[in-house]
């Protein structure tokens, strides 16, 4: 696999398309480099949608020292729960806007949890990884979100519940989220052992490794 | 190719090569800076410095009626790639196919499809390509070629709209008693590759599941 800097001679100077005009978005709306507006919810994944009832559900975080925490479906709804309305991007180019959620913001859920660790990797049901630095997690900045736009979260969206983390590019939002082991070292996910990015702010478009 | 779909050639100096199934990132600068990127799958086999994106043209779209009707041969295009470690097959591994496709999902299968033949590999293959109508089948020939002379490569073909003159059975569209009659039983341990529009992969590799398919096995990309 071969990742790393535009293939084009041209890093300073963009090739200008003959004839391409596109289609500029109003100036008002701002968007990170390189996406556009989507109007509709596609769906990214890399293989067959999990179903998860929540008779099963749990979650779990794991701590480096190996204490663990659980909740069940009935406790996690349980627990005060925010309404966000908030900005998304995907790696694959698209951006939607304003989409509102529900969840328990992970605060809530790392207020009793013991941890020296600076690292999470997120695990889903499916088997699906993402990793990302704990301070990305908390601070009001993520949640687990079980509700879109005033409905239950689909599985298709990554229902039962899903992480929720709208400042990274969106495939660190797992779907079908099962737990978090909190890691003193950073460890690669799913889509960064791929190639993509460990951090993937959209805004400075860290889509693969090496941005 | 179809009506609305075309295949760009671009020759890459210094291009590194790709496995079949991955994409590159096509950068489109208007004259006054305006940028637009899109992914598109390669749908040719690892072939030097050179490759092949099938671009479906979306009436309405910013990019695919560009790259189909406007942009010139010869015109330098700034990409970026290849991309994607995941939905691609290697030659190395000797577990048999099953390639699903929808519509212009075909792509990145067909970059499979020559690869095995470009590497004489003999792993059996099975294609099943669901498409609107006769009118909408990309690489027509070259798959009936194949399915001729490429031991080991069996290509079905779906309608959902409308069927050739002929054809045994009635248009529809592909559900699980053709999937389970075309594609490699889970008893196989096959890798499966299902790529088209969204619901289309949803449906499709829920099937796979419920046919008793290891998840893991089922690799899906999705667009639309």
């Amino acid at each position: 696999m071969a990742f790393g800097a535009p293939l084009s001679s041209t890093d300073t100077m963009p090739i200008v398309s003959p004839g391409f005009t596109g289609r500029r978005q109003s100036p008002d709306v701002q968007l990170p480099p390189g996406q556009y507006l989507a109007e509709d919810f596609p769906v990214l994944t890399a293989g067959p949608t999990p179903r998860v009832s929540t008779d099963r559900w749990q979650f779990t975080i794991n701590t480096e020292a190996g204490q663990r925490y659980d909740w069940s479906w009935q406790q996690l709804i349980e627990l005060p729960a925010e309404k966000i309305t908030t900005d998304i991007h995907c790696v694959t180019k698209w951006s939607k806007l304003g989409t509102r959620w529900k969840g328990v913001s992970l605060d809530v859920l790392l207020e009793d949890v013991e941890t020296a660790a600076d690292f999470a990797l997120v695990q889903s049901y499916g088997g699906y990884t993402t990793n990302l630095p704990l301070e990305d997690l908390i601070d009001g900045q993520a949640w687990i979100a079980y509700r879109y736009d005033g409905e239950e979260l689909t599985p298709e969206h990554g229902g039962p519940a899903r992480l929720l983390v709208p400042h990274l590019y969106f495939w660190k939002s797992a779907k079908w989220v099962r737990g978090i082991q909190l890691l003193l070292e950073d460890e690669p996910g799913f889509w960064e052992s791929a190639g993509y990015h460990d951090y993937g702010d959209p805004w400075r478009e860290q889509r693969y490794q090496g941005d | 190719m179809t009506a609305s779909a075309r295949s760009l050639v671009f020759d890459v100096p210094g291009w590194p090569g790709h496995l079949p199934g991955q994409h590159v990132d096509v950068r489109l600068t208007a004259e006054d800076g305006y940028s637009v990127q899109r992914s598109y799958s390669i749908s040719s086999a690892p072939d030097g410095e050179r490759f092949e994106l099938t671009v479906q043209r979306v009436d309405g779209g910013e990019v695919s009626p560009y790259l189909c009707d406007v942009l010139p041969v010869g015109a330098e295009v700034e990409l970026r790639g290849p991309v994607g470690g995941w939905f691609v097959w290697r030659a190395t591994d000797q577990a048999p196919v099953t390639l699903v496709a929808g519509g212009s999902g075909i792509a990145p299968l067909m970059a499979m499809i020559r690869a095995r033949a470009a590497e004489g590999s003999r792993v059996p293959f099975r294609l099943i390509y669901s498409v609107r109508t006769p009118d909408d089948v990309c690489y027509a020939d070259e798959l009936r070629r194949r399915a001729r002379e490429d031991g080991g490569l069996d290509v079905h073909i779906v309608y959902t709209r409308r069927a050739p003159e002929g054809w045994p059975g009635v248009p529809g569209r592909l559900g699980l008693a053709e999937l389970n009659t075309h594609a490699w039983p889970a008893d196989f341990a096959p890798n499966v590759f299902v790529c088209g529009p969204t619901g289309f992969v949803e449906t499709v590799s829920d099937v796979f599941v419920a046919l008793g398919h290891d998840p893991r096995r089922v690799r899906t990309e999705r667009f639309g």
